[in-house]
This record gives structure tokens, C-alpha cells and sequence, in this order.
């Protein structure tokens, strides 16, 4: 039964998208949109990236330096480690489960408040496809935002790791600096850009689908319990394709 | 005109909201769509709109079945279509001039300038010159049902539908809303449809009247037939307050002059 009900949601879900991405009403309205979303999603997000990335960055590496206390260890393998974390996984998949949190959950009760309030239905009835008009911009916009985030969680990470060298006496400057310089290897970064790309499509979309599905009647409860599972099958879904993606890129 | 003919809904819970309705509703009138909450008005309207699509029967826009349209052909439809929905559904994320212009935004080619002329006079109109930069959210319950009427008529929609529009307004309000909407009609000469539960409006608009009980037509006529139905439903409906047993005594009581002074 459950099985049943799942491959139902799978159905709706490519119907949904079907409809999604269609060539726009009108493309000036398409951009207007999107440059909202832009900011709402994108440059909204950047402060909360920041100020996690930079905390990871600098407990990553006081945690490394805390395991390789070990003399016959040499400590630019601390500097290394750090960046190798925030390049391959941390950037992109860690990031994009917070994401989902706050992206997710803001996109499904959006539009689920829409669609109780009837204003998906307004749209409708003037003629504009509202999967369109409302979705496509939301996910266009993570989507080509998502890179920019993603290099700047790296940056300010490894600015986090820098603050350890230069505020505590547990590593050199001078060690850190090496360590993250070590056997760089700049396919990490398309690696995790690519994943986090996939990521991004998910979040919103699959955040829009629990939003655009809430019964009419289901009122501010069912709104919530959407933006619920926005979020918890937006993050199960980043688990399984970052497996498959390691897999596949790696 | 909009025909409908043998229309039924059921849903996918199974419940059966509309059980083989046909009417018509006329233009240059408004055609009043009265019954209980619940049965079955909203889901009578969103019918014919397209909204829910009907199990059976058909909906004809001036002999354009729109139960066979594609939906990009309904879409065309629908730009000859304004609604006012029970709760507003202004764009909150709008303020009420970006509202009433969204549509012109969506599907014209004018420029901003003409837009913003032709918005502010729909927003003339319906008497909201003062508050054309306030968001939704800070307008009172009848000025947003105004600002939806004004989004609903800025195309010069040939269909106008409101469900329920002076639902939650005081008696004043509601009586200038329901004036407003009967002008329009008049004046563009439009088919407009409206749902309500107000006697009152009834009693105002009502040029022709659809009586809906549990999802089956029960009864057609106008303002000036209703007092004399013999349909039980209706006549509950209508007498659930004191007030109209009054006035159908008082009524009566002249008819009845009337028919002495003939003999
Ligand atoms: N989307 C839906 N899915 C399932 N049932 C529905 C749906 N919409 C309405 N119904 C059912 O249809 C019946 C009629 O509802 P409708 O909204 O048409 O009533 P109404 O006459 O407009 O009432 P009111 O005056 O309170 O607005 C109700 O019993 C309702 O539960
Ligand atoms: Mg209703």
C-alpha cells in the first residue's frame, strides 16, 4: 500500500514538472520573478552560509589537529584534511541538508498558503499556467545561485581553519597554509558544484511539489505537514543521490 | 450565455457534490447561484470555470463546450474570464495597484503607463483611490473584496463570476459591493454569476436565480417569483429568518389586494 501510494507521488511529481517547465507566458514576467527569487533565495541564504561555513571550517580543524596529535604524523595533513572536507562533502551535500531546512520549508509554505488562500487558483483561472509562473523561477534561481554558494562556503570555510592557525597556537600559520595547498585537486570543486547543482533542483522542486499539492481544504494544518515533508524528503533524497553521485563522479 | 447542461461531480473521495445540474445563466443579468453552506455553490462555480473538471455533462460559453478544451484553448477562454473568489486571493506578495495590473502584465502588450492608467481606473471604480500602494494585508476584508473585483473586471472579462462576495461584510458593505457588481454587469453588458447565502442580495440583484440544494438544482426564477414557491427547500432557506416571513405576510397581503381589486 505504501509502496503503492509512493509510486503515485512519483507520478504526480513528473507531472507536476511536466507542467513546470514549459516556455513561460510571458518571459519579462519569467525574469522579473526569478530576480526576486534570486534574492530571496540566493542572497538571503548567503549569511546563514557564511557564518556556518566558517564555525565547520574552524571546528574541522581544531578536531584534526585534536586526532593527529600523533609526532609521527606531519600536520600539513591538517590543513589538508580540512580543505578535503569542506571541498567534497561538507560544501555541497552538508550544506544543501541546511539549505533544504531553510529554502524548503520557505518554498512549500509559500505556495501551499497560496493554494488554501486560492490564489494558485486566481492564476489559474486568468489563464496563466501557476506551476510555471510560481516554480520555475524558484528552481532556475537556486539552481544558477547554488555554485556561488557552494564556492563561498568553501572560501569561508577554509577562512574558519586560517582563524585557528592565526588566533591559537595549535598549528602554524605556516603549517595550514602548506596543508591546504598539498595535492590540490581542482576536480573536487566541479565534483561538488555538479552535486550540489542535483541538490538544488531537488530542494526546490521537490519542496514546490509538497506546496502545489496541498488540498484546498486542508488549511494552515496541512500546510505545515507539507513544508514537513518538503523538507524531510527533500534531505533523504540529497542522502541517496550523493551516494550515487560519489559513486558515479569519484 | 453560459449553458450547463446535465452536469455532475463527484470527487475522488467518492462524495457526489453536484448531482445532473443544468441552467442557464444569462448576460447583461446577474445570475444568483443561492443555497446552503456546503451545498455545493463553490464547487457548482469552479465547474463551470474549469476549475474542477465535471464527471459528465457539459458547459457551454456561448456555445464553446469547455468541458472538451484543451488546456491551452481554456486558457484562451479565461482571459474573457474575471473571478472573485470567496477569500479575495489577492497576491500577497503584491500591493493592490500591482494586483489589479497583474493581468495586464501577464497578457498585454501595453506599456507601463497605460497598465497603471487602466489598474487606477478599475480601482476608481470600485472606490479604492486611497489605498492603491497598500499591501493586502492592510486593507480591511471589503476593501480587499473591491481590489479583487477591480483584478477581476481590469481585462473586461465577458464572464464575471464572485463566490460570495459580501460573505463576512456588515450589511452596508455588502449591499455597495453588490450594487457595484450589478453596475458593471449593466454597463459592460456581461454574464455574471454570483454566489451567496445573503437573502439580502437576494432580494437586491437576484435577476436570476439558482436554487442549489444538496447538489441538485432545485428551483429557477427571479427576486419577484421567490416569495410564491411551493419548492420546501427553498422555502426553508428562505424563512430560516423571522424577518422574510414578515415580509412575505406583508407581501401577500398586498397580493392579495391586488387580485380583489381586479375582480
Ligand atoms: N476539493 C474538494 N474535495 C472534496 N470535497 C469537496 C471539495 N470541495 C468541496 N467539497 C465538498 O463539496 C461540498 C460542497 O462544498 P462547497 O464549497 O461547494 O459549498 P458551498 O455551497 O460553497 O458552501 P459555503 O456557502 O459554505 O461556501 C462540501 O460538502 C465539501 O466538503
Ligand atoms: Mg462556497
Amino acid at each position: 500500500m505504501i509502496a503503492i501510494k509512493e509510486i503515485e507521488k512519483v507520478g504526480a511529481y513528473t507531472q507536476l514538472m511536466y507542467r513546470v517547465f514549459a516556455k513561460p507566458d510571458k518571459w519579462s514576467m519569467f525574469f522579473r520573478q526569478y530576480k526576486e527569487e534570486l534574492k530571496k533565495q540566493g542572497i538571503e541564504s548567503l549569511a546563514i552560509v557564511v557564518i556556518i561555513s566558517i564555525f565547520i571550517g574552524a571546528v574541522i580543524t581544531i578536531q584534526m589537529i585534536k586526532n593527529m596529535e600523533n609526532p609521527l604524523l606531519p600536520n600539513t595533513l591538517i590543513g589538508l584534511a580540512t580543505r578535503d572536507i569542506l571541498l567534497l562533502e561538507f560544501s555541497s551535500a552538508i550544506l544543501c541538508l541546511i539549505l533544504a531546512g531553510k529554502v524548503g520549508s520557505n518554498i512549500s509554505s509559500e505556495i501551499g498558503t497560496m493554494r488554501i488562500t486560492e490564489q494558485i487558483d486566481a492564476l489559474d483561472i486568468m489563464g496563466v499556467n501557476s506551476a510555471n509562473f510560481l516554480i520555475l523561477p524558484k528552481i532556475t534561481a537556486f539552481v544558477t545561485i547554488m555554485p556561488f554558494l557552494v564556492l563561498t562556503s568553501m572560501f569561508v570555510g577554509i577562512i574558519g581553519g586560517y582563524g585557528v592557525a592565526v588566533f591559537t597556537d595549535m598549528i602554524t600559520v605556516k603549517a595550514y597554509e602548506s596543508g591546504i595547498q598539498y595535492s590540490f585537486t581542482p576536480y573536487y570543486i566541479t565534483y561538488s558544484i555538479i552535486k550540489s547543482v542535483i541538490f538544488a533542483f531537488i530542494i526546490t522542486s521537490v519542496s514546490a511539489f509538497y506546496g502545489y499539492t496541498v488540498s484546498e481544504k486542508g488549511g494552515a494544518l496541512e500546510v505545515g505537514k507539507a513544508s514537513t515533508d518538503a523538507v524531510v524528503n527533500s534531505s533523504v533524497l540529497i542522502l541517496l543521490f550523493d551516494i550515487m553521485l560519489t559513486k558515479l563522479l569519484l | 450565455m453560459i449553458e450547463v447542461n446535465h452536469a455532475t461531480k463527484t470527487f475522488d473521495d467518492g462524495k457526489t457534490v453536484l448531482k445532473d445540474v443544468s441552467t442557464i445563466f444569462e448576460t447583461g443579468k446577474t445570475n444568483l447561484i443561492i443555497g446552503q453552506s456546503g451545498s455545493g455553490k463553490t464547487v457548482l462555480m469552479k465547474s463551470v470555470v474549469g476549475i474542477f473538471r465535471i464527471n459528465s455533462g457539459e458547459i457551454l460559453y456561448d456555445g464553446r463546450n469547455i468541458t472538451l478544451m484543451k488546456r491551452k484553448e481554456l486558457n484562451m477562454l479565461r482571459r474573457e474570464i474575471g473571478m472573485l473568489f470567496q477569500g479575495s486571493a489577492l497576491f500577497d506578495s503584491m500591493s493592490v495597484l500591482e494586483n489589479v495590473k497583474f493581468p495586464l502584465d501577464m497578457f498585454t502588450e501595453k506599456d507601463e503607463k497605460e497598465k497603471t492608467e487602466r489598474a487606477l481606473f478599475c480601482l476608481n471604480r470600485v472606490g479604492l483611490d486611497e489605498v492603491v500602494n497598500h499591501a493586502p494585508s492592510q486593507i480591511s476584508g471589503g476593501q480587499q473584496k473591491r481590489a479583487a473585483i477591480a483584478r477581476a473586471i481590469v481585462m473586461n472579462p465577458k464572464y464575471l463570476f464572485c463566490d460570495e462576495p459580501n460573505s463576512g461584510l456588515d450589511p452596508k458593505t455588502s449591499l455597495v459591493i453588490d450594487k457595484l457588481i450589478q453596475d458593471i454587469t449593466h454597463e459592460f453588458n456581461i454574464t455574471t454569476i454570483i454566489n451567496t447565502h445573503d437573502m439580502n442580495s437576494v432580494m437586491e440583484i437576484g435577476e436570476n436565480i439558482v436554487f442549489i440544494s444538496n447538489g441538485v438544482k432545485a428551483w429557477q426564477g427571479t427576486k419577484d417569483e421567490i416569495f410564491d414557491t411551493d419548492c420546501e427547500p427553498l422555502e426553508k432557506f428562505i424563512f430560516a429568518s423571522n424577518l422574510y416571513k414578515e415580509i412575505k405576510k406583508a407581501h401577500n397581503f398586498f397580493h392579495d389586494k391586488d387580485s380583489t381589486k381586479q375582480k
